[in-house]
């Protein structure tokens, strides 16, 4: 009895142990993020690591200008959104409104299994495929640009935003359709004035999630948004945002240079534009979401 | 509003749901139907067992492959276990209290870090401060840390899904809180939690960024041998194949191969991990 009571005391004592690495595996991130990021500034100051418009880190002098990595960043992501958002939405209704259950049943994991889709293999396509044809097609000097990568990344995200936009509609009870049909609404109708508002703070937060998603991809934007350091001005020109220029540059850059520090800096600005995304999806989910019973 | 219009506007709004669903399926099934018979032709059984030869312009995909399945288990070692155990914490023992709030925001956040910064996090803290350096077990660990929330959250539905009767009847046998766990809820939810676990594998073995400055290798000769050696993995050898090659146009029959196979082992896993989940879900436990 008494083997017992201790084995039971031991057992909790290890779970609840075991079950902190989590946290702690969040803060080594935001620890060791900071402490080899912080140091470029002893290189250079805020402002112009900011909003500084030259990121040639292998000059002498060395220039460490992120403002066209963070535009190239926010760029792929609010195009790739622009793209992939409105479609993830009709998809989402299209699954919980209007499709037959027997095909629902195949659509949506069919859409899960694609969400997995290594992005490497998105990238490549982005080369051979998108990439010459943008290049015919428009007469431009380069195929790889902010549009190509746009696109590759809303494929990424329709999946993710669309399978969980559908969990959130999917969610509202089938009563408050039957009262809107019983009213002499048409589906139409029901969607748009009854389970769109209801479903709304859900759907909101499959679309942050999905741009999270999106800012932090990187495989697609490395092999298929062109990487010059510019600030974009049309659809077409190549961009390098924060996470191609980190999976790009790292490898070369001696341990303890201004450049390795640099790139852990921009790593430091990545994890904070997707931590607010997520907090936000969060507070939301927290504030708006409808609990349903 | 007259009634044809109003529908009119329904039957549209028909149309233009349809439509954009068939028009992502197809955009999607497209692309895996490029590429299959694209790759196709380069699979064959000396790829599936040939190293990569000739500065990697000639051979097979053996040495990448079995870099991933390493990296596969390396990952699974760590985030299996922790993963399982955070999640028995949070819905056995946890009170609602502040740990408990700040171990699931904790958990949440940890899902939406960019996996270029679970490299970069791999490098300074794995490699460096501990010493691993670019290694199968820096690489391995890195992917671990990002399977855990995955695990974390797939364990804790599985173990919500246990009915309450479950334990309160071991509980009335006189079970303590530990056996109830160990030989009830673990048991019951046993199937799902791998389940889980299968899908977080398919995302594990499909990531290029944590690994590519953790211990991913451009090259190496033969299979890694210990921990402590660089791998070759599936999907940075992809990259490097049509980025970096020497040939890039001569070698694009062995990318393409290599890139089926990548496609087959991901979506492969992840199919397995859909269809054992559909059949669970099925499953009464209280038959």
């Amino acid at each position: 009895m008494k083997d017992l009571k201790a084995t039971d005391f031991i057992a909790k004592i290890t779970i609840s142990t075991i079950a902190m690495i989590g946290i702690f595996i969040l803060i080594f991130i935001l620890f060791f993020l900071a402490k080899e990021g912080i140091p470029i500034l002893k290189s250079t100051t805020l402002k112009d690591l900011l909003f500084g418009l030259y990121w040639y880190p292998t000059y002498s002098p060395p220039e460490f200008g992120m403002l066209p990595l963070i535009a190239g960043s926010l760029a792929v992501t609010l195009l790739s959104s622009l793209i992939a958002l409105p479609i993830s939405i009709l998809v989402s209704l299209f699954l919980s409104e209007v499709c037959p259950k027997t095909l629902r049943n195949i659509l949506k994991p069919t859409l899960e299994i694609l969400g997995f889709l290594p992005s490497v293999v998105l990238g490549f396509l982005g080369m051979v495929i998108i990439a010459p044809w943008l290049q015919n097609s428009f007469d431009l000097l380069t195929g790889l640009n902010l549009f190509n990568a746009s696109i590759l990344l809303g494929l990424l995200i329709i999946p993710i935003t669309g399978s969980l936009a559908d969990d959130a509609i999917s969610s509202v009870p089938t009563d408050i359709r039957a009262a809107a049909f019983a009213l002499g609404a048409t589906r139409e109708e029901t969607i748009s004035k009854v389970v769109l508002p209801a479903a709304l703070p859900g759907i909101l937060q499959a679309c942050l999630l999905g741009m999270m998603r999106g800012v932090g991809e990187t495989m697609v934007v490395l092999m298929a948004a062109g990487g010059a350091a510019i600030i974009p001005e049309s659809l077409f020109d190549p961009v390098r945002p924060l996470t191609s220029t980190i999976a790009a540059e790292m490898g070369e850059t001696p341990v303890g240079s201004p450049h390795y520090h640099a790139l852990f800096f921009a790593g430091l600005l990545l994890l904070l534009m997707t931590l607010i995304l997520n907090l936000t999806a969060i507070w939301i989910e927290k504030r708006w979401r409808w609990q349903w019973r | 509003m007259a009634l044809n219009a109003r529908k009119f506007k329904d039957r549209l709004l028909t149309y233009v749901l349809w439509s954009s669903m068939i028009l992502v399926i197809i955009v999607l099934l497209s692309i895996l139907v490029f590429i299959v018979t694209q790759g196709i032709g380069a699979i064959s059984i000396e790829f599936l067992t040939q190293p990569p030869r000739n500065s990697m312009t000639e051979g097979g995909i053996l040495t990448p492959l079995i870099g991933t399945l390493q990296l596969i288990i390396v990952s699974m070692m760590f985030s299996l276990p922790v993963g399982v155990c955070t999640a028995i914490y949070l819905v056995e023992y946890a009170k609602e209290d502040i740990y408990t709030t700040t171990l699931r925001l904790a958990i949440r956040s940890l899902a939406g870090i960019p996996s270029v910064v679970y490299g970069l996090f791999g490098l300074s803290f794995f490699c460096i401060l501990l010493r691993f350096k670019p290694s199968l077990l820096s690489a391995g660990l890195t992917l671990g840390c990002l399977a855990l929330p995955l695990i974390v959250g797939a364990a804790e539905t599985a173990l919500q899904a246990v009915p309450q009767s479950l334990r309160d009847a071991a509980y009335a046998l006189g079970a303590t809180k530990w056996q109830t766990i160990s030989k009830v809820v673990i048991p019951a939810a046993l199937p799902s939690v791998l389940t889980g676990a299968i899908l977080s594998v398919g995302r594990v073995a499909g990531e290029t960024a944590p690994i590519m400055f953790t211990g991913a290798a451009f090259f190496t000769p033969g299979i890694a041998k210990s921990l402590f050696d660089e791998v070759m993995a599936l999907p940075f050898h992809v990259y490097v194949l049509a980025t970096a090659g020497t040939f890039i146009d001569k070698t694009r029959p062995l990318q393409y191969g290599a890139i089926l196979v990548l496609m087959a082992l991901v979506l492969g896993i992840t199919l397995i991990g859909v269809i054992m989940r559909a059949k669970l879900s099925r499953r009464d436990y209280l038959m």
